[in-house]
């Protein structure tokens, strides 16, 4: 669920209000992004994602509201992390985009299966469709 | 306030996720004005914006042996033809993606094509519909189609959220891209997957198909909704006294956790996940290690409590069913793309996550959206021509309008479609009495549901997600056997008489019936 937005960072730009995929967000009277209607965050993280002053927080869990502050935020070391981890901006650099990786991740752990198996039973074999 | 908004248009695709964003590429690129509207941004909103699709990418001389495996995983229910289709045009497409997708490169210094992660591709998808020329309308739902009196398809009409004024969008041809239904079950990316399109297409008169294959589930850590399932494919399973259980992983895990969770709590650790593997996890999948991180669990040495996500029809397998090679519905005018159609001519009974679904979305999206183009060239957006609005359900009561308890509505639907003893492991005896008991919401919903601004989206959604409820159980409860995902545990084997494709109509009252095997007679 969206927590917290730290108003010092936000420069209201507006790009988050525009990205939210459940209209959470507004840009209020003080030129702040606010947090206008909470319930209907979906924890999908992209506002973090699409905010180039790392002003937002998402905490993971889904059916509460936790009520991080501002402070507590800042402190936790995570707010960027998203963002940073996905290489955005100045981020580009640093943390390429390991996704196609993701096939011979699955392909090792269909290995490891038949390994295991194997192990347990000679006469057994695992097929492991890769669903992510 | 703002004004309500009426336009024209050739081409209206309704939902941007994946399928309706190369949906309106195709068109625009045929030459007709597109507009697309959604329920959220395209760009971030569906279930690609949040995962990472690796498509079904097969070079042509590995596709006949891929094509064979599938058919013959399909269990009776897929197509070769459209294997091949989608194998032929996922091979083609994704390269013209490069201007917009910072394609990786391989040690080898091969560009990899296949697996794309979700921000990063729906945001090429968006910059590439631009720059076809579509139009996109964000945070504008679709509500209801509009009809021509010989019931073909005349467009939209829907709320923009931002002043909450309606919207009414007069078109030559639709493309329904709204994707699966999650059945509110708090899945990842998946919160406007509410089977709007299924509910839409269905007023207008179309039919749907495999609604009881609507029973896939990811596990997640308990309390979000990360059902990023790559890690798990390493996981050692446990019980509240921390006994290691004997649990395969593989495609076939789902029915050992579930048992597992009916039990008690389930807890994972991650201790085998390789350490090189670990190390580049968060530029791979940055989303699954969040959760972790923010929520103080070291993945890989911690134990820690999951749960299992519903995923309805997502990768799951049905919807609106699809009558022509173009994608068109059984409603002239009226085309359908990705996870708001049924898949099963390209994955049978099994779930096409992992590779078919993606590539379908881009296939299924790109002929429709031609289609649709070629269709509104040739006749026009007949802006002037009278129009039939064909929504009930939440929209017009039948009776005297009143107070809807929406939310209540969605509780029910996921109860009687979330659950694990309910839904993984079905019984004609429990299907009757969900079916029963959505049948009740739903009766009340059309008599007395009508809302105004967010709330009538709010209740348009509950309608859809009841009629999708009812459709699966329907279907569920008709196909008297096992086969693929739909497990009837009063009925554990596949019948072979029943190797067929099973459609679904109707809202009032609710009907099914099996197409009849093509190769009935060897089989029998
Ligand atoms: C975690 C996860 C991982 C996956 N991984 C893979 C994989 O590796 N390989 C693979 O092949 N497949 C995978 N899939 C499946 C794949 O993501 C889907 O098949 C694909 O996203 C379908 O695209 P779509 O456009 O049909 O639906 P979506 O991408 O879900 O888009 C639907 C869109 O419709 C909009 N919409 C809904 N209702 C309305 C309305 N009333 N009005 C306007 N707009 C509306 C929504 O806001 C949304 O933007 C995965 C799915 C999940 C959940
Ligand atoms: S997490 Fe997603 S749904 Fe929630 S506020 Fe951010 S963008 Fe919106
Ligand atoms: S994207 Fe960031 S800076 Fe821009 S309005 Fe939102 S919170 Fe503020």
């Amino acid at each position: 669920m969206i927590e917290v937005i730290v108003e010092d960072r936000c420069t209201g730009c507006g790009d988050c209000v525009e990205a939210c995929p459940s209209d959470v967000l507004r840009v209020g009277e003080g030129g702040k992004a606010v947090i206008a209607h909470q319930a209907d965050c979906q924890t999908c993280l992209l506002c973090e994602l699409y905010c180039p002053a790392d002003a937002l927080f998402v905490w993971p869990e889904v059916d509460r509201v936790i009520g991080v502050t501002a402070e507590q935020a800042l402190a936790s070391g995570q707010m960027g992390a998203f963002r940073r981890d996905h290489g955005w901006g100045e981020h580009a650099a640093t943390h390429t985009n390991q996704h196609w990786r993701m096939g011979a991740i699955f392909e090792r752990a269909r290995l490891l299966a038949i390994e295991t198996a194997a192990a347990q039973n000679p006469s057994n074999t695992a097929r492991h469709e890769d669903i992510r | 306030m703002s004004e309500p908004l009426s336009l024209a248009t050739d081409v209206l695709v309704i939902g941007g996720g994946l399928a309706g964003a190369w949906a309106a590429v195709a068109a625009a690129q045929a030459g007709a004005d597109v507009v697309l509207v959604d329920k959220g941004y395209c760009g971030t909103s569906g279930v690609t914006a949040t995962a990472g699709p690796g498509h079904w990418w097969v070079p042509p001389e590995r596709r006949e042996a891929a094509v064979a495996d599938r058919v013959q995983r399909a269990l009776g229910l897929g197509d070769p033809e459209w294997m091949r289709r989608i194998l032929d045009l996922t091979w083609t497409s994704l390269p013209k993606l490069s201007a917009y997708y910072d394609f990786s490169t391989d040690e080898a210094g091969q560009v990899q094509h296949r697996a794309l992660r979700g921000p990063e591709y729906m945001a090429a998808m968006r910059a590439y519909a631009l720059a076809s020329g579509a139009r996109i309308l964000d945070h504008h739902p679709a509500l209801q189609l509009l009809r021509h009196g010989d019931g073909s398809i005349a467009g939209a009409t829907g709320l923009s959220l931002r002043g909450e004024t309606p919207w009414t969008i007069r078109a030559g041809a639709v493309v329904i891209a709204t994707g699966g239904v999650a059945f509110a079950s708090r899945l990842l990316g998946a919160a406007t997957n509410t089977g709007d399109g299924l509910l839409m297409g269905a007023e207008a008169g179309a039919d749907l198909s495999g609604m009881e294959l609507s029973n896939y589930y990811t596990p997640s850590v308990a309390g979000t909704n990360m059902a990023r399932s790559m890690a798990y494919s390493f996981a050692r399973w446990f019980d509240a006294d921390d006994n290691e259980l004997d649990i395969p992983n593989g495609p076939d895990v789902t029915p050992h956790l579930a048992r597992a969770l009916l039990r008690g709590p389930l807890f994972c650790r991650l201790d085998r996940v390789p350490e090189d593997i670990r190390a580049i996890m968060p530029q791979v999948q940055p989303n699954f290690v969040l959760p972790f991180d923010r929520m103080g669990i070291d993945a890989y040495r911690d134990r820690f409590e999951v749960t299992l996500h519903a995923e309805g029809t997502v990768r799951g397998i049905g919807g609106l069913r699809v009558d022509d090679q173009d994608c068109q519905t059984a409603v002239s005018g009226l085309y359908v793309a990705g996870d708001a159609a049924s898949r099963e001519l390209v994955t049978g009974a099994i779930s096409g996550g992992g590779a078919v679904n993606s590539s379908w979305a881009l296939s299924s999206g790109q002929w429709a959206g031609a289609a649709a183009a070629r269709r509104a060239r040739a006749l026009g957006a007949r802006a002037d021509a009278l129009v039939i609005a064909t929504g009930q359900a939440g929209l017009s009561p039948r009776r005297k309008a009143g107070d809807f308890d929406a939310a209540g509505a969605i509780q029910a639907v996921r109860e009687e479609l979330n659950a694990y003893d309910k839904n993984i492991f079905r019984r004609g005896e429990a299907l009757t009495a969900s079916l029963e008991r959505l049948d009740g919401v739903w009766r009340e919903l059309s008599d007395h549901g009508q809302a105004k601004g967010r709330a009538a989206l709010r209740l348009r959604e509950a309608a859809a997600l009841v009629a999708a409820g009812r459709w699966s159980k329907a279907a569920a409860l008709a196909r008297r056997e096992s086969r693929g995902m739909h497990r009837r545990e009063d009925a554990p084997a596949p019948d072979a008489r029943l190797a067929s494709r099973q459609r679904a109509q109707g809202l009032d009252r609710v009907f099914t019936r099996f197409e009849t095997p093509p190769a009935q007679a060897e089989v029998a």
